[in-house]
């Protein structure tokens, strides 16, 4: 059953600033945040006031959409603030933390011995199902379909990508517990990509239950999306529910011992910080507790998530829902001159894909990149270039001008059903027209969803 | 440099929107961008990015296009100073060896060739410019590789406002109307080469363009060229053979000579040898393979042509010439086919026409048969349509517009091959 496959294409962008494995206690977070801009497209609908008192895994949010898909508090506390956007969008619910804690709890269950009906409602209802995404659409999975397989990527291959390995290390427990409760909502089985290189820790290679595959390759090969296209591939009408490897732990934790664990190790990583470690934190927490006083810099963006597809979050910005990582970038608001450091540099601190610069030269040097654009964006003109960074059998350019255009029966037979932008983060790294390829993915999607789904 | 990144530090509000200057933008942007990568920093997707841009790709292409400028300019005084050496033996006799008299060669290769390049550029990035003001942004780069490559492919007589009118049509009608850089359909140097060929023939064909001042020359020796001397290039040779009156270097051949007999000549009179080293006539940058090959290389290192065009290009070259030594039906056909990549533009139009990314085939195997049946097109232009010598420009400007249709096939089979996927899982 397990299949291995090896990546010819895709990139290692080697950043500097890695996290040492060395796990720590963050200070505990005075204020957390739910943002609804983590979940595409969901509108929220809030059912506490600012003021009220909320528990630990109690409700804070439910879809408006669907009332049973409810999104609770991490913490014990006090609704200090719902900030609201544009057209009065909520874009975040702060909860200032209390010292003491409080959980909502439910009788302990193994959801071994339950029904797919009694899984779902109670991960529903108790916070868990947002840790389920699907493909196609790359969003929270719809409760009421039935998907033909759920895959785990068991590494993350991004820059600076944090190890789950080590992260999960002694977690065997709850992560099978965990996948038990997976299980239970597909027809087929669950998937567990292993890294090909490496020996990955036991809680994935003694996982029972499931089906365990390999995959060898640059980024992206850790993405899900690259996995399941070659082990499973989507067709129209077809789903594939995929959960982060941590958010395994956290549902297997609830259902082992009737309480919301939101505890997240997060790992602090970026050329631009200091004390690069792994900081035991929770969903949704102020950053501010972990980056504090790590900063080498003043000038930085604060990332949750990683280089290529994560969130500026500033500062005293919160954790993202889905995020193991904060990435620490210098922000590259400076003119360069074009000799010394700009478009006619020899350009030996520029990482690139391209022969146009020295990288390849220098395999094992680790780069400090900061955020400028490095020109100007343009229209199409050099072709080739992200076929060589995208493991998929889709052709990136002619989907992305089918998205441009909108022509849907293109996009479908483009395959625009087996990617999500994360996917295509590579193509828009290398492209030389600076075209921003992950939100047109993002409209494309958002077009079918519309359209056709 | 700091004081300059002050200056361009104060002066960017001043251009943007509400600014004092907002009209000048787009000069300014150009030029400015031009000193300074600008300072903005990625909004959405990805926060870092690979350092490459347009500016320096295109920039690479300028540079690979280096060599064939400077043997252009050379060979443009050598073939000026061969055609003096018939009108005056005495002062010029020794110049028709080609490395005598270098100086005087460079010299009047440079006063014959840069003003090409000046017009080139000048009408070329002012109607730019006037199109940047109007849409509100600088200048794209994409005409900085097309301004150098279009009096590459002019003979060196060519006059100056030909050029301009040349690169203004190609400019305005093959590319701004579609958009500007990247959206174009043909590419837009042969656009404006391929406007003069039909526009002017008699400034872009025959045999009294190729060789710089030709035309001065008849004037003095009373209306024909001097005993020996010949103004034709390699492919109006080999035209000619077609005809009943076959020329080898300005040598009437008796019409009944055989096959062997005509090739013999040709041989003779364009050594394999010197048209790859480029001693032979030709428009200004298209004459030396070396040269040419020299700018493929760097092209290829970096990465900024595809190989795959460019070696099926040669081999779809190399597989038709063969096919007509097959065929045989006349010396044209026989000629070896190795001298089709060799003379003329072939090996100039494989490396830096047939290349341009924007107008060739964009899919990986596109490219393989773009390639391909553009070298052989090429070359069937050239033996079965002896009206047409170059037979490279059509078959460019033919392949670019097909280049759609070869994608389409190829995307065609990705989707079935998708699909099958899934009806055999």
């Amino acid at each position: 059953m397990s299949k291995a496959v090896r990546l010819k294409k895709g990139l290692d962008i080697k950043l500097f600033g890695e996290a040492d494995q060395v796990k720590v206690e963050a200070k505990k977070p005075t204020m957390v945040a739910l943002k609804p801009s983590d979940f595409h497209g969901l509108i929220p609908k809030v059912i506490l006031k600012e003021g009220e008192e909320v528990k630990r895994g109690e409700v804070v949010f439910y879809d408006k959409y669907n009332k049973d898909l409810k999104f609770v508090s991490p913490v014990t506390g006090t609704i200090s603030e719902i900030l609201r956007g544009e057209k009065r969008r909520i874009l975040e619910v702060r909860i200032s933390a209390s010292s003491t804690d409080e959980a909502v709890h439910v009788n302990p269950i193994d959801p071994s011995s339950i029904s797919r009906e009694e899984v779902k409602s109670t991960m529903l209802a108790n916070g868990l199902w947002p840790f389920i995404k699907q493909r196609p659409l790359d969003k929270i999975a719809d409760p009421s379909v039935t998907p033909k397989a759920i895959f785990i990527s068991s590494f993350d291959s991004a820059p600076l990508a944090p190890d789950y390995d080590f992260i999960l290390h002694g977690q065997d427990q709850f992560f099978q517990h965990g996948l038990n409760a997976l299980a239970k909502l597909t027809d087929g089985k669950v998937n567990i990509t292993l890294n090909g290189k490496g020996s990955p820790d036991e809680c994935f290679v003694n996982a029972k239950n499931v089906v365990i595959n390999k995959i060898v390759g640059k980024h992206p090969a850790g993405n899900v999306g690259t996995q399941i296209h070659h082990f499973d591939p989507i067709d129209k009408g077809e789903f594939v529910f995929t959960v982060n490897p941590q958010d395994v732990v956290t549902i297997g934790k609830f259902f082992a011992e009737g309480s919301y664990d939101p505890t997240r190790y997060v790992a602090l990583t970026g050329s631009e910080t200091e004390g690069r470690k792994y900081y035991k934190t929770i969903i949704g927490a102020n950053v501010e507790s972990i980056v504090k006083g790590n900063l080498t810099n003043d000038n930085v963006r604060v990332i949750s998530g990683n280089a290529l597809t994560g969130e500026a979050i500033g500062e005293k910005g919160f954790l993202g829902f889905y995020d193991a990582q904060i990435t620490v970038l210098p922000e590259g608001d400076d003119y360069k001159f074009f000799l010394t450091d700009g478009w006619l540099a020899p350009g030996f601190d520029k990482y690139s894909s391209h022969r146009l610069f020295p990288t390849w030269l220098m395999p094992n040097k680790k780069y400090r990149l900061d955020t400028n654009l490095n020109g100007e964006e343009r229209g199409f003109v050099v072709t080739g270039e992200m076929e060589k960074v995208l493991p998929f059998d889709i052709l990136p350019m002619q989907l992305i001008k089918a998205i441009m255009v909108n022509d849907i029966d293109a996009m479908e037979q483009l395959g625009i059903y087996e990617i999500a932008p994360e996917d295509f983060a590579l193509c828009e790294y290398v492209c030389t027209s600076k075209i921003a390829i992950q939100e047109k993915i993002r409209e494309g999607l958002d077009v079918i969803e519309e359209e056709c789904m | 440099m700091k004081a300059l990144k002050k200056v361009i530090q104060n002066l960017d509000p001043k251009f943007e929107k509400g600014g004092k200057w907002e009209k000048m933008y787009p000069l300014y942007e150009t030029l400015s961008t031009f000193l300074f990568t600008p300072k903005h920093v990625t909004q959405k997707g990805s926060h870092i990015r690979d350092g490459v841009d347009l500016k320096r790709t295109m920039f690479m292409v300028v540079l690979a296009m280096i060599p064939a400028l400077l043997f252009g300019i050379y060979n443009t005084g050598h073939w000026h100073y061969e055609l003096q050496s018939y009108l005056n033996p005495e002062q010029y006799g020794a110049y028709s060896d080609y490395l005598t008299g270098f100086g005087d060669k460079v010299v009047y290769g440079l006063f014959q060739v840069l003003p090409l390049v000046i017009v080139s550029y000048g009408v070329g990035l002012a109607i730019e410019f006037i199109f940047g003001f109007v849409r509100g942004h600088g200048l794209h780069e994409g005409f900085l590789v097309s301004g150098m490559l279009i009096p590459l492919t002019m003979p060196a007589d060519v006059p100056l406002w030909m050029v301009g009118v040349a690169t203004a049509f190609a400019v305005v009608i093959g590319k701004e109307v579609f958009g500007g850089t990247g959206m174009n359909i043909v590419n837009i140097a042969l656009t404006a080469r391929a406007f003069l060929f039909f526009a002017y023939p008699t400034a872009m064909s025959g045999d009294k363009v190729w060789k710089s001042g030709t035309t001065d020359v008849i004037a003095e020796n009373g209306g024909t060229l001097p005993d020996g001397a010949s103004g034709a290039t390699a492919l109006g040779d080999l035209a000619s053979f077609v005809g009943d009156s076959p020329v080898v270097s300005g040598e009437v051949l008796a019409g009944g000579s055989t096959s062997a007999e005509l090739i013999q000549k040709f041989e003779g009179a364009y050594d394999p040898l010197h048209a790859i080293i480029g001693m032979i006539p030709g428009s200004v940058g298209e004459t030396s393979v070396i040269a040419i090959l020299l700018g493929a290389a760097l092209l290829l290192y970096t990465g900024v042509a595809s190989w795959r065009i460019i070696l099926s290009f040669f081999a779809g070259g190399l597989a038709f010439g063969l096919l007509m030594n097959l065929v045989g039906a006349n010396a044209y056909m026989d000629i070896p086919a190795y001298y089709h990549l060799i003379i003329g533009g072939f090996a100039f139009g494989a490396v830096f026409m047939a290349t341009d990314p924007v107008t060739a085939s964009q899919t990986q195997y596109g490219k393989l048969w773009y390639g391909f049946l553009g070298g052989g097109l090429a070359v069937l232009i050239r033996v079965l349509n002896p009206a047409y010598p170059e037979g490279v420009m059509l078959s460019i400007l033919f392949m670019n517009i097909m280049a759609p249709l070869i994608d389409h096939y190829v995307v065609q089979a990705n989707i079935s091959r998708r699909q099958k996927r899934f009806k055999t899982a």
